[in-house]
């Protein structure tokens, strides 16, 4: 139905006590997330509650995973901490780990992400709003109610860009199998290839949106991979066609450097890729119906 | 963040990386003071005034006040032998050190990379000279793709590396550090033989690498370069120049680097934008935009693009925009002349719009709107932020799509400059 989270998907929030984390785990919940479980260090034993739901705080995520039989975490850990809850996170052997947190250091990222090589934990952020599979699960910061069930997987970097998307597939009458927001930080643990494969892989995904933004070459790598082995459609579209190089738009990852990456250059790349790309932002729902003859 | 060479060198002197003598120098008097120091000091009869801008190619750069607008031109397209003196002045005496000081302080240096506006030279740094044997190139910084620090290093120092990258990026060396085991003396003492280095120059490359290295890992720096890295004719290795970036999430802990920040180096409203953790960055265009998340925030200005107008701004409120935060994003964008309408765009996830449709209002009545306005939103409570924009009984203009409302905003600006030219003509009679 998906790819990655699933109604069977037991999720766990590391700092769940925190400002972000309550509200958020209240809004999973709300949803229909099978929020089994938090970890604040120093409140196990305690309960987060939250309207009838009622849900065990552990001191460890060791502690909540033999406890609850969680598979996956989601991080509201703040920037300082956020690379140790990863890395805690993976040693606990989970299968997915997500981190929302917005500001982790690059140097801590570093070494998060070399921890991450060889384990079987799936990362997807930092600085990220999150994955939902409408319907079942959704783990992350999105507003639940603008997704639709169905059949179109959504990939981006941003957030509200995301949800612009979502929006304009389920204006056209396109549910989603899966949105994914990667994160718009420049080390991430999951890059467009790699939500690209999983979608290819899913059965109940036909088509992709996938929204790149200037800096890096992960849409590059991604169209690449595109070309050589995907045969379902794609729409694309590449944010910061306007921005001018040197600056930082906003995301850490998000600037051209050394005329490295350019929105023309992933334009281009995409559509060497046989990539369907638009260059409104406005028609990325459009053009999806257009391409699978809606 | 963005520091001066000077700071930079004081900077990587504390992790015991090689450099000459200099000082900073805020006059004309303080630069013959620093040059009379360094000459008794040293001995060599030679000093460097350099102009501390964060901008680079200050070496091939020219005086605005001085040059002529072809002169300007050449520098900003990068060409070599412009005629005229640059950033970097090498003299010989105290006089000619402080005569120098006189030329650039206070004046606008135009490298390649400030752009026509140029940038002010506030303060210079009085550097001893050297007899320099080689010039090479080298640079630390992230590699994204292998989530590991990139050392870049290449014979051909002076010159931009994006240069080199461009017609021999053959030259370039590279070397990636495990952040495990650090870089090691074998990878330091492989880049100097690549480099051709021999003898004791090979002892020297090593310390000082080792030296970056610890720099840029203690300081949470971004981007750490060198160019040029000299050989002198001694046979020692020395960072000549110093080029510090810092990774700004990482800025928490070193309350020493942040106080090494230049306000002055910065855009003023950036700065204000900063205070209330709005991310800002000010553009040429006429179309101020205020939008929640950065990817949004490019497409509304790439839109904005599209429909045939030029964005004034990248502002990006934020997930948890208040109505002080929207307020103070209006002043921002007004505060700029060249602004002749605003889009605000916002896509209501847990920020509601009902809430963005409030603050909008008491940003208007605030700051006294004096341009066209179309608002955007969608999302969580659209219908109740609709209303209330519309019944609020100013004069906003509501968007149903991003393209709707890139189309009403540019189409508002146009008429808008009209209304301008013909009040403008009408006066002039």
């Amino acid at each position: 139905m998906s790819i990655l989270v699933n109604k069977d998907t037991r999720v766990i929030c590391q700092g769940i006590t925190g400002a972000a984390g309550a509200f958020h785990s209240g809004q999973m919940l709300a949803y229909g997330t099978k929020l089994v479980g938090g970890v604040t260090p120093g409140k196990g034993g305690t309960f987060f509650e939250s309207g009838s739901f009622r849900v065990p705080i552990f001191n460890t995520v060791k502690e909540a995973v033999e406890a609850t039989g969680a598979d996956a975490s989601v991080i509201f850990v703040p920037p300082p901490f956020a690379a140790d809850a990863i890395m805690e996170a993976v040693d606990a052997e989970l299968r997915l780990v997500v981190p929302i947190t917005e500001g982790v250091p690059v140097k801590d990222m570093i070494v998060a992400w070399r921890y991450l090589q060889g384990k079987n934990t799936r990362m997807i952020g930092p600085n990220c709003p999150g994955i939902i599979t409408p319907g079942e699960c959704k783990i992350g910061i999105m507003p639940g109610h603008i997704h639709t069930p169905g059949r179109i997987g959504v990939l981006s970097r941003s957030g509200t860009l995301t949800y612009e998307a979502v929006g304009q597939l389920s204006r056209v009458g396109l549910g989603q199998s899966t949105a994914i927001g990667i994160g718009g930080d420049p080390i991430i643990g999951t890059r467009h290839i790699d939500a690209l494969k999983l979608f290819h892989e899913d059965p109940d995904t036909d088509a992709v949106i996938m929204i790149g933004e200037i800096g890096g070459t992960n849409e590059e790598e991604a169209a690449a991979w595109a070309k050589a082995n995907m045969t379902k459609p794609i729409v694309g579209f590449i944010a910061g066609a306007t921005a001018p190089p040197g600056r930082r738009m906003g995301h850490a990852g998000a600037i051209i450097s050394g005329g490295q990456g350019t929105a023309e250059a992933k334009f281009e790349a995409m559509i060497a890729a046989g990539i369907h790309i638009v260059r409104s932002p406005a028609e990325m729902g459009r053009k999806m119906a257009e391409v699978l003859g809606r | 963040m963005k520091i001066h060479e000077y700071q930079g060198k004081e900077v990587l002197r504390k992790y015991g990386v090689s450099t000459l003598e200099g000082y900073v120098a805020f006059s004309p008097a303080e630069a013959r003071d620093a040059a009379k120091r360094l000459t008794e000091g040293t001995g060599v009869p030679v000093v460097v005034v350099k102009s501390q801008v964060h901008a680079g190619g200050r070496g091939k750069g020219r005086i605005k006040e001085h040059s002529t607008a072809e002169v300007l031109a050449q520098v900003l397209r990068g060409e070599e032998n412009v005629p005229g003196k640059g950033g970097v002045r090498v003299v010989k005496t105290a006089e000619a050190a402080e005569e120098a000081a006189k030329d650039l302080l206070g004046n606008t240096l135009v490298t390649k990379q400030t752009g026509p506006q140029g940038s002010k030279v506030r303060k210079v740094y009085v550097e001893a000279g050297c007899r320099i044997a080689r010039e090479l190139y080298l640079a630390i910084l992230l590699d994204r793709t292998v989530a590991r620090v990139l050392i870049m290093a290449s014979a051909e120092g002076g010159t931009e590396i994006e240069e080199v990258a461009a017609h021999s990026p053959e030259k370039i060396l590279k070397v990636w550090v495990d952040p495990v085991c650090g870089l090691g003396s074998w990878q330091a003492r492989e880049l100097a033989f690549q480099l051709g280095m021999t003898g004791k120059t090979v002892n020297s490359f090593v310390k000082l690498l080792a030296g970056l290295c610890r720099a840029y890992d203690a300081t949470d720096a971004s981007m750490l370069e060198i160019n040029p890295l000299i050989v002198t004719e001694e046979g020692e290795c020395l960072a000549l120049d110093a080029k510090m970036t810092f990774d700004e999430n990482g800025l928490f802990r070193h309350p020493e680097i942040v106080a090494m920040r230049d306000l002055e180096e910065e855009d003023a409203q950036e700065i204000e934008a900063s205070r209330y953790d709005l991310s800002y960055v000010k553009l040429d265009g006429e179309i101020g935009c205020l939008v929640n998340g950065a990817g949004l925030a490019m497409a509304t200005m790439d839109i904005i693009k599209l429909y045939g107008a030029e964005p004034a701004n990248f502002l990006d409120v934020g997930g948890g925009a208040n109505k002080e935060k929207v307020t103070a994003a209006f002043k921002i964008i007004t505060a700029d002349p060249a602004v002749k309408g605003i889009l605000v765009n916002i896509f209501g996830g847990i920020m509601k719009c009902d809430v963005i449709a409030e603050g909008v209002l008491a940003a208007v009545r605030e700051t006294g709107l004096q341009v066209p306005l179309v608002v955007r939103l969608e999302g969580t409570n659209v219908d109740l932020g609709k209303k209330i924009l519309a019944e609020s009984g100013l004069a906003v203009i509501p968007a149903d799509t991003m393209a709707d409302a890139a189309e009403k905003i540019v189409s508002a600006v146009n008429t808008y400059n009209l209304r301008l030219d013909e009040s403008s003509v009408g006066s002039a009679r």
